[in-house]
Parts: structure tokens; C-alpha cells; sequence
């Protein structure tokens, strides 16, 4: 019992996530910075962010329904950091696996794009409701390409446990490379869920200012900023251990080579970040129908096709 | 979706680097209906201009705007100038000329940059500032300051250009042409800038006549218009100036003129350091200008640039008009505005390269006498003033171009 709450709050949940949360906001921010020529932050300017945003006074809107608007940052904060005990980080393992986690996990994921859009659109204003429509209209578009580069790999594992996959591809390293056109797509896809550029026009700045987050401020942006970066590090662990099946006996070495796998997602991530230009709302949903849904579709029937043939 | 919304961009709103205000109306994303109301930013430049001397107002008129400060005390000084009767010396028209290219190498970088920041790609808004700091440091060198360089006076310039800073423009522009070759591919090759720009903001060459909308706007819609070209001033009869035209006529033909127009600065640059004449860079010029009027024409990076100087024989000018490139621009702003997306909003203001508080000038609109709105249309306007100098004793038939006494 007491272990299981010293999983839940400080490693690997709730504390471990926050801190992995900073570091990878910051190795993501250095990175973009590098990209562009810049200087970038030093190492503690996300929780210096993090701290100052606590500081400053919180303003709720006259017109919203006060609980409702306090309770969606700690709402998403939480689902994400439940999805987060689900996901293996020190071997092949997670905390309670269970056959059928890689659903929750996404289940669990998609609970912050959904506070996202009440947050915007509770919040009474323009630019909130038009962000909400638009994180809503884009995770119509990412959400089944994503689903099904995620559950295809599981197709081949004959699994619906993400340890179980990752067990699957640990003992047959070679059958990943078959999984890379949903790699692409979910790389793709994790970017539209994470409204990062070129698919961040849930948020676009210099369209409609902050879309969903406009109103928040003070403590609730803050929580909603932590619930962000530490989406990161969810999608990052769970592309991990899918599409990289490297894991190790030793837990020691299994958390190194986690913290190397998320590493590298996080930089493929800013990559494409800095290289991109932010694409309309109408561009972003035909893509994602256009080319990534089919890519995932193909790589489902592969998948099937290849079942039937492989010795598994 | 046929519910509509009215969405305001502005007066405060993150894309607008000067308070301006644009009511939107949406239908879904799309923008049915536009409506620019500028005006935020009056400084009253004019009305103070009129009430000091003319080497006083040099230094209002450079702060008309902050990044065309050249252009615009240029193309006063150049109205005064011709009122004067004096001739600048050839060395100072070439120093003018070359601070002008300059300007126009950091202005049109500044644009780059901010238009890559509006479509959410902040990598080129970096790269492109990074490398217009390089002739920012020149022009700090040439003139002592990054933006008001304060090199005009009246009868030529205030700093002579010397060998070492020739071998110094010289460098930094070897630099920015590498430099924005790379940028010419990526505004021609990169497939994200080519999909929110392509189509984006059209204003054919028609509407660009009527409207009247100048500089890169004009030229994006193959209206080959320059006045370096059309009515060479400082250095231009010498230094030809190729005139880049394109023919998409949107925000990406906008970014293929502006880009290209980099190199032709260069090209001029270089042609001018090499046929830097000797002599004097100042000639006397009298404190009191002689009684006439002008107007000076002088093509700043944003498009034309026209001053209208009316001198009355004293050291204090009688009226200035700065009609600033923006001015012209702002026409043709909603109809660009209409029938695209509100994602490219920002893009669309951002694509004229506004400059709010160098436009924005007082309108008073007093029907108090009436109590209701009369609309003129050109020729009754045209009626209008005529009839209402006859009233006052002037013929303006038999004006022609002399100065009415005033």
C-alpha cells in the first residue's frame, strides 16, 4: 500500500513526471533555440516559468462557471499524469499493467484535448471559443490516424497490453522496421495532439491570441501549462516503448535508456518545430485525412496480412 | 455554419505591432466581411511641422517613421531642396542613394522576419533579424544611430563615407547575399510557407490600379512601378534599377518581390560603392525658402513615398502633407481581407508592411449643420472644391501651377 502511493506520488508518478516534465520542456526549448541560432534559456527557466506563473494573480472572468473553470486544469493535469502510470519507463513493465492499458492510455490522453476545448469555450470569449472549435476540429483529424498507428503494432503483437508489446518486440527486434510507416504517422499525429507547430493553430498566437487558455491566468495557466509539458512526456514514453523496443533487465540501465528514447522524440519533435510554418485549420484536417489516415489504414492491413505469415 | 460571428483583431492583439483595429466577420473560418478602422496612432506630425523651422522638422520628419527614417527625410529634404533651387553635389546624392538601399535591405529582412512570426514560423523571424542586425551595425557605423540615422541635411548629407566603411558595407553585403539566397530558396521551395501564403491576400492588377496600392503589393501583381525607375532622384539616373515584377499577385508574390528585391539592393550597393564620386557632400542652402510648392516623390521599401511641401518665403514652412506608403495600402485592405480564412489575417495585414502611426492622421467628420450624411462621388467632389475656391475669388482654371496667395 505504501509503496503503491509512493509510486503514485513520487516515482514514477506524480513528482518524477512533473520534474521529467521541466526537463523535457527545457531540453525542447534549448533545441528549438539551437535550431534557430539562438542563445535559448538556461536550465531552470521552465521551473522559474512555472514558479512566476504561480505568483501572479489569477483572474477568473465575471461570467463563467467558477468550479468548472478551476477544476480543468487539475483535471487535465491528472488525467495525464494518470495515463502516465501505465506506461513503461525502467523496463518492459509499467506500474499495474493490465491487458487492454495501451486504450486506456489513449482513452486517458484524449481527456486533455477535451478540457481544452470546455476550457475555451466556458471561458466566454471569441478567441477561446474559435481555439475550442479548432482543438476539437483537429482531433476529429489526428485522432484515428493516431489510434490506428498505435494499435497496429498491437495487431502484429497480438496484444492489447503495452508491456506485452513491448515484450513481443523486445523478442523479435527486426518486425519493428515493419512498423515504420505508422512511426511516421504517429510522429505526425503526436504533434497535432500536442498542438505543437505545424498543427498549432488551437493556440496560434498571432491569430486568435491564446485560443482555449486565453482567459487563464495566474495559478490555473500554470497547472494547464505543467499538464502540457507533461503530455509531452507521456506521448514521448509511449511512442518510446511501442517504436523503440531497446529495453533492459537491469532497471537501472531500462531508466537510461528510457530517459535516451524520450530524448530522442523530443528532438525529432523540435526539429520539426523549427522547420515548419503553421498550417491552417483546413489544410491540417485534408493532411491528416489525405495521407495520414490512409498510411495508417495500410499499415493495419500490412499488419493483418503479415500475421498470418510471420512465425510468431 | 451559416451563424455569423464578428470577431475583433485589435486594437491590442498580439499580431498587431501598432494598435490598429480590424472587425471581422466570420462565417466558419472564413472572413465575410472586413472593415479597417485605423487612426489609433495620430501624432499630429504635420500640424507640428508647421510651426518650426526647416531644420527643425528634419528631425519630426525622420521620426515619422522607424524604419523608412531615410526615406522620408529624403524625400523632404529633396521638396525643400528643389524649392531652394539647390543642387546637392553628386557625392552626397550617392551617400543618400546608398543609405536608401540599405534601408531598404534591413526593412524588407525586418518584413521577413515578421511575416515568418505570423505564420507560426519563428525560425525564419530569427534567422531573418539575425542577419539584418549585420546592416543595422552598418548603418549604426555610417550614421551613428541603428534607425534614425540623422545622416540627411539640407544642401547633402551630415557624414561622409570613407574607404574603411566601404570595405565594411562591402563585407556585411557578401554576407546577406549568402545569406538570402537561402532565403530566396526557401520562400521559392519550402512547402509549408508556400501553402499559408499561395492564394493568400489577392489583389489583381486591376484592383491594385484601382485601389492604388504601391510598392511591393503593386509590383507583386506586375505593376512595374518604381519611382527609382519612374522619376530617378539622388543617384537612380546612374544607378539603373531593374524593377522586380510578379505575377502571383497574393502574400506569396508579395515575399518573391520583397526577397528579390534584397538581391537588386545589393546589386545596387555595390554598384554605387564602385562609382562613389569625389568632392563635396554639402552645399550651402538659405534658411528661408523661397514662397512655392512641391511635391517629392521617393520609393521607400514599403512603396511610394510623396511629400507635399508648401513654403510661404520664411523659415517656417506653410503645410506639409506626408502621405506615408502605408497610406495607399490601406485601400485596397479589406477587399484582400475578404473570402480568405481568419488564420490569414495576420498575414494579410502583415504582407503591406503597415506602418500605423506614419499614416495615421486626423479626420474630422463634422455634419452638425445638416444632421445627416451626404456621400460625394469624384465628380461632384471635384464640383465641390472648385465651386468653393470661385466663392472665395480664386479661378483655379487660371491657376495652373502657380501658388495661390495664402
Amino acid at each position: 500500500m505504501a509503496l503503491a502511493i509512493f509510486n503514485i506520488l513520487v516515482f514514477p508518478g506524480f513528482l518524477f513526471l512533473s520534474v521529467y516534465a521541466l526537463a523535457l520542456e527545457y531540453v525542447d526549448r534549448k533545441m528549438y533555440a539551437r535550431l534557430q541560432n539562438r542563445k535559448g534559456p538556461p536550465w531552470f527557466q521552465p521551473l522559474a516559468d512555472f514558479i512566476k506563473l504561480l505568483g501572479k494573480e489569477t483572474i477568473i472572468p465575471a461570467d463563467v462557471d467558477k468550479p468548472v473553470f478551476k477544476l480543468l486544469p487539475v483535471f487535465t493535469l491528472a488525467a495525464v499524469t494518470s495515463a502516465f502510470l501505465y506506461v513503461p519507463i525502467w523496463g518492459t513493465n509499467s506500474l499495474f499493467p493490465f491487458e487492454g492499458d495501451l486504450i486506456v492510455v489513449l482513452y486517458l490522453l484524449t481527456i486533455p484535448t477535451l478540457t481544452f476545448f470546455l476550457a475555451g469555450w466556458l471561458s466566454n470569449s471569441l478567441y477561446g471559443a474559435i481555439g475550442s472549435v479548432r482543438t476539437v476540429t483537429q482531433l476529429f483529424s489526428y485522432e484515428v490516424p493516431l489510434f490506428m498507428a498505435l494499435l497496429s503494432p498491437a495487431i502484429l503483437a497480438d496484444t492489447w497490453k503495452i508491456s506485452g508489446m513491448a515484450e513481443f518486440y523486445q523478442a523479435h527486434p527486426l518486425y519493428i522496421l515493419l512498423n515504420l510507416p505508422a512511426f511516421i504517422v504517429a510522429i505526425i499525429a503526436i504533434q497535432g495532439k500536442l498542438e505543437r507547430v505545424p498543427f498549432d493553430s488551437p493556440e496560434a498566437e498571432t491569430e486568435i491570441v491564446a485560443g482555449s487558455f486565453v482567459e487563464y491566468s495566474g495559478r490555473l495557466f500554470a497547472i494547464f501549462r505543467m499538464a502540457i509539458a507533461a503530455e509531452l512526456v507521456v506521448v514521448a514514453s509511449l511512442a518510446g516503448a511501442i517504436f523503440f523496443p531497446v529495453f533492459a533487465a537491469n532497471p537501472w540501465l531500462g531508466f537510461l535508456i528510457y530517459l535516451l528514447k524520450t530524448l530522442i522524440i523530443v528532438a525529432i519533435l523540435a526539429v520539426f518545430k523549427s522547420i515548419m510554418a503553421r498550417i491552417r485549420i483546413d489544410q491540417m484536417v485534408m493532411f491528416c485525412w489525405r495521407y495520414l489516415a490512409p498510411l495508417a489504414i495500410l499499415q493495419i492491413i500490412i499488419n493483418l496480412l503479415l500475421k498470418g505469415v510471420l512465425p510468431i | 455554419m451559416s451563424k455569423r460571428v464578428v470577431i475583433p483583431i485589435g486594437p491590442q492583439h498580439p499580431a498587431l505591432k501598432e494598435p490598429g483595429s480590424f472587425i471581422i466577420t466570420l462565417e466558419g473560418e472564413k472572413v465575410v466581411g472586413a472593415q479597417v478602422e485605423v487612426g489609433y496612432n495620430h501624432r499630429g506630425i504635420e500640424k507640428a511641422c508647421e510651426s518650426r523651422t526647416y531644420i527643425q522638422n528634419l528631425y519630426i520628419i525622420e521620426r515619422v517613421c522607424g524604419i523608412c527614417s531615410h526615406a522620408h527625410s529624403t524625400a523632404y529634404l529633396q521638396a525643400i531642396e528643389e524649392l531652394a533651387g539647390v543642387a546637392i553635389p553628386r557625392r552626397a546624392a550617392y551617400i543618400r542613394s546608398i543609405m536608401g538601399e540599405l534601408e531598404r535591405l534591413h526593412s524588407h529582412l525586418l518584413w521577413l522576419g515578421v511575416a515568418g512570426h505570423e505564420i507560426g514560423f519563428d525560425t525564419l523571424f530569427m534567422y531573418a533579424w539575425r542577419d539584418r542586425e549585420l546592416v543595422l551595425d552598418v548603418l549604426a557605423m555610417l550614421g551613428g544611430n541603428r534607425v534614425n540615422y540623422g545622416i540627411n541635411t539640407p544642401g547633402g548629407v551630415r557624414r561622409d563615407i570613407d574607404p574603411e566603411h566601404i570595405q565594411k558595407i562591402r563585407d556585411m553585403v557578401d554576407i546577406v547575399e549568402e545569406r538570402n539566397k537561402y532565403y530566396i530558396n526557401l520562400a521559392l521551395g519550402e512547402t509549408t510557407l508556400h501553402a499559408r501564403l499561395g492564394g493568400v491576400g489577392r489583389l489583381s492588377h486591376e484592383e491594385v490600379i484601382k485601389f492604388g496600392a504601391v510598392g511591393p503589393v503593386a509590383r507583386a501583381a506586375g505593376v512595374a512601378f518604381d519611382v527609382r525607375q519612374a522619376e530617378p532622384y539622388a543617384a537612380y539616373d546612374e544607378a539603373q534599377v531593374k524593377v522586380i515584377t510578379d505575377d502571383h499577385a497574393d502574400v506569396f508574390g508579395r515575399t518573391v518581390v520583397r526577397v528579390l528585391e534584397i538581391m537588386e539592393s545589393i546589386r545596387l550597393l555595390r554598384f554605387l560603392l564602385d562609382n562613389l564620386p569625389e568632392g563635396e557632400i554639402i552645399t550651402k542652402m538659405p534658411r528661408r525658402i523661397p514662397a512655392g510648392e512641391t511635391v517629392s516623390r521617393y520609393e521607400a521599401p514599403r512603396g511610394e513615398d510623396v511629400h507635399y511641401v508648401c513654403a510661404n518665403g520664411t523659415d517656417i514652412l506653410e503645410r506639409i502633407r506626408v502621405r506615408a506608403p502605408t497610406e495607399a495600402n490601406w485601400h485596397g485592405m479589406s477587399h484582400m481581407l475578404e473570402n480568405d480564412y481568419l488564420a490569414d489575417v495576420s498575414i494579410i495585414i502583415a504582407a503591406i508592411d503597415p506602418c500605423y502611426s506614419c499614416t495615421d492622421r486626423s479626420i474630422v467628420i463634422d455634419n452638425r449643420d445638416s444632421g445627416q450624411q451626404t456621400i460625394f462621388d469624384w465628380k461632384q467632389l471635384r464640383q465641390y472644391s472648385i465651386d468653393w475656391y470661385r466663392n472665395r475669388g480664386v479661378d483655379p482654371a487660371k491657376l495652373a501651377n502657380r501658388l495661390p496667395r495664402l
